[in-house]
């Protein structure tokens, strides 16, 4: 199963990450027009300063806790992959406090939850982290 | 506040109706030209500080950025441009030398864009590299004057000199640990490694780290001496003298104490923050006979095993010294014209010391020929190598091989802004700031060097093809295959090659 690893080494900090994730969820086609003079709500963050960052997504863990705490039943792992039905989610944002990555966030709609979903639910194909790192940092591979 | 002379020498347009204010310009700016304003939710920039090293640009994710020339100029004139009185400016503001990195810049004649080469038609044929054998493998080191036999026929390596074995004619040029980064060396070692060629240390040492690429590793030994143990010379494929280098003939190196970081100073045998100081002249190198103990002396710890090259800058008269130094017992001369980049030198130095590297190269092929010691010696040429082109026309104007560096730190994203010796290469070149060296990833680095050589590899057998030669070593020396353009009967003497049309 191919999952999106972060190595710190190469990671600059310069979150263009976040801005490319936020750009593929969007639903836009051009990123100014998705972007520009909006508040971004990406699935994977940056951490950390200008000596040590590391982006932080999803690890979709073999054994998720969010699953598990979910009351709804909104998230489920299916291929692989931890997603989240946004119809089913009652924004109780109990995912939110058992993930010990951090990785899952508020929608800022305030009534569900926003995660990394590898890119399957959006029409950028592969992870859009990944393909405009600009240093290698950020990749998608079996380990 | 003080009056400020002189003109910001670019502007930075921001294009408002792209930018999505993602900061990632302000991030990647080791200058500090861009900041964000809360208030108004946009960037500023400050012109005076960028250099134009282009890497705002290359990461803008909305391409919301230009550097452009500041149209703001001084009133035009010939002689006195804004260059020039911007560096009259400077100069009587601090009182100091001017200092510039990477080759000269100025418009000297290319004499490689005025040599054109050969292609054969219908009276001999051009060969298909896709098809046919081509060979671009080449051996330097000293040759032997005949081939001797043993008694069952087969030839006698056994009295034969240490060769450098290289895949292709090229190899990277001297870059010292400190003067670029820890991710540039490893790049450029590893890329040694894949493509079959060598790699230079310069005069900082070889990292621990990188004793692993040692069989890909020329080691130098340069009038500082950083760095040289037994070790190190054990380990080199070959030992470099680094006598001159071509972006400062004559003088010898500075590295900041700020470059000295605890890994470059462990490398360089030197104390941390300390500057580190290359003497002009090898103190103990006043001729050709104290040059020869130098070689004899590094032959002696090395057992015989690897050859030595010594290195010059290509200076008036150098193909009186290249006789002499193939007469002292080295293996292989190296020979850096005038546009050999630097981390920093004396501009003065850099923009008028030495001379163009096709001309030196022609006249010491000649001299070393007249004097029949060319087969003594490999010539390896360097200094402003910029495409395969080059190669091509060097290798037939006698080279063995090239030596290529800036073109190295381009394919690794060097953007020419020229100002190394400030340390805050934003590219993760030629800065020892963790921050900014770890946004050179040898993974992609190495990768892209690689490519480089190999697509030029690729075009130096379609040029040979084309001329009916199927390897380097047929090519070394073959003045016919080149003409000269626009040249003077003077410099069509000195190049040895005839005008176009004759």
């Amino acid at each position: 199963m191919k999952r999106v690893y972060v190595n710190e080494r190469w990671c600059l900090g310069c979150h263009l990450c976040e801005y490319n994730c936020a750009f593929a969820n969007s639903g836009e086609t051009d990123m100014v027009k998705a972007l520009q003079g909006a508040e971004i709500h990406p699935r994977i963050q940056v951490e950390g300063d200008n000596k040590i960052s590391f982006a932080v997504s999803c690890r979709h863990c073999d054994d998720p806790i969010c699953v598990k705490s979910c009351i709804a039943g909104a998230i489920s792992k299916r291929d692989g992959v931890v997603r989240i039905d946004r119809d089913r989610c009652v924004g109780c944002f109990t995912c939110i406090l058992v993930c010990p990555y951090g990785a899952v966030l508020p929608s800022p709609d305030g009534h569900a939850v926003r995660k990394c979903e590898l890119c399957t639910d959006n029409a950028s194909g592969e992870p859009a982290c990944v393909r405009g790192c600009p240093n290698g940092a950020i990749v998608f591979e079996e380990r | 506040m003080a009056i400020r002379y002189d003109i910001p020498e670019y502007e930075v347009l921001r294009d408002p109706q792209r930018c999505i204010a993602c900061r990632v310009c302000e991030r990647q700016c080791a200058n500090e030209v861009h900041s964000y304003d809360p208030d108004t939710g946009t960037m500023k920039s400050d012109e005076t500080k960028c250099v134009d090293c282009h890497r705002c640009v290359s990461l803008c994710p909305t391409h919301a950025l230009k550097i452009v020339r500041n149209p703001d100029t001084l009133r035009r004139n010939a002689y006195w441009t804004g260059d020039t009185i911007g560096e009259i400016y400077r100069q009587a503001e601090t009182g100091g030398m001017l200092l510039s990195s990477m080759g000269n810049p100025r418009p000297y004649p290319v004499y490689w864009d005025k040599m054109l080469i050969n292609a054969s038609q219908v009276t001999n044929p051009s060969i298909d590299p896709l098809r046919e054998p081509m060979e671009t493998r080449t051996f330097l080191g000293k040759k032997p004057d005949r081939i001797e036999r043993n008694p069952d026929g087969s030839i006698d390596l056994s009295n034969l000199p240490p060769q450098l074995e290289l895949q292709v004619p090229i190899l990277f040029s001297a870059m010292s640990y400190g003067s670029i980064s820890y991710n540039a060396h490893e790049s450029l070692a590893r890329a040694a490694k894949e493509l079959g060629t060598y790699w230079n240390t310069g005069e900082g040492g070889l990292h621990e780290d990188f004793y692993k690429y040692a069989p890909n590793v020329i080691v130098q030994v340069a009038s500082g001496r950083f760095g040289v143990h037994k070790k190190y010379l054990e380990a080199g494929a070959a030992i470099e003298i680094k006598i001159g280098q071509g972006a400062k003939p004559g003088i010898g190196g500075h590295l900041p104490g700020a470059k000295i970081t605890d890994d470059v100073s462990r490398t360089r045998m030197i104390p941390k923050g300390t500057d580190a100081i290359s003497p002009a002249p090898h103190h103990d190198i006043y001729s050709i006979e104290d040059l020869r103990q130098l070689v004899y002396s590094l032959k002696e710890a090395t057992e015989y095993k690897k050859p030595v090259i010594v290195k010059i800058a290509a200076v008036h008269n150098v193909a009186a010294i290249a006789s002499g130094i193939a007469r002292s017992g080295a293996d292989i001369i190296a020979i850096d014209g005038f546009r050999g980049g630097t981390g920093a030198a004396p501009t003065r130095i850099r923009d008028n010391v030495g001379i163009p590297i096709e001309l030196a190269l022609a006249a010491v092929d000649e001299r070393l020929r007249q004097e029949r010691i060319r087969n003594n010696v490999s010539l390896i040429v360097a200094g402003g190598i910029r495409n395969s082109a080059d190669v091509v026309k060097a290798i037939a104007l006698g080279a063995d091989a090239v030596y290529i560096a800036t073109a190295a730190l381009v394919a690794l994203g060097c953007h020419l802004c020229r100002t190394c010796q400030t340390g805050k290469c934003n590219w993760g070149i030629a800065t020892q700031r963790p921050d900014l060296v770890k946004r050179l990833n040898p993974d992609i680095g190495s990768k892209r060097l690689v490519n480089l050589v190999s697509a030029w590899q690729h075009e130096i057998m379609e040029m040979m093809g084309g001329m009916g030669i199927n390897s380097v070593e047929a090519l070394r020396g073959n003045r016919l295959m080149l003409r000269g353009v626009g040249l003077t009967e003077k410099e069509l003497e000195i190049l040895g090659i005839k005008h176009a049309g004759e």
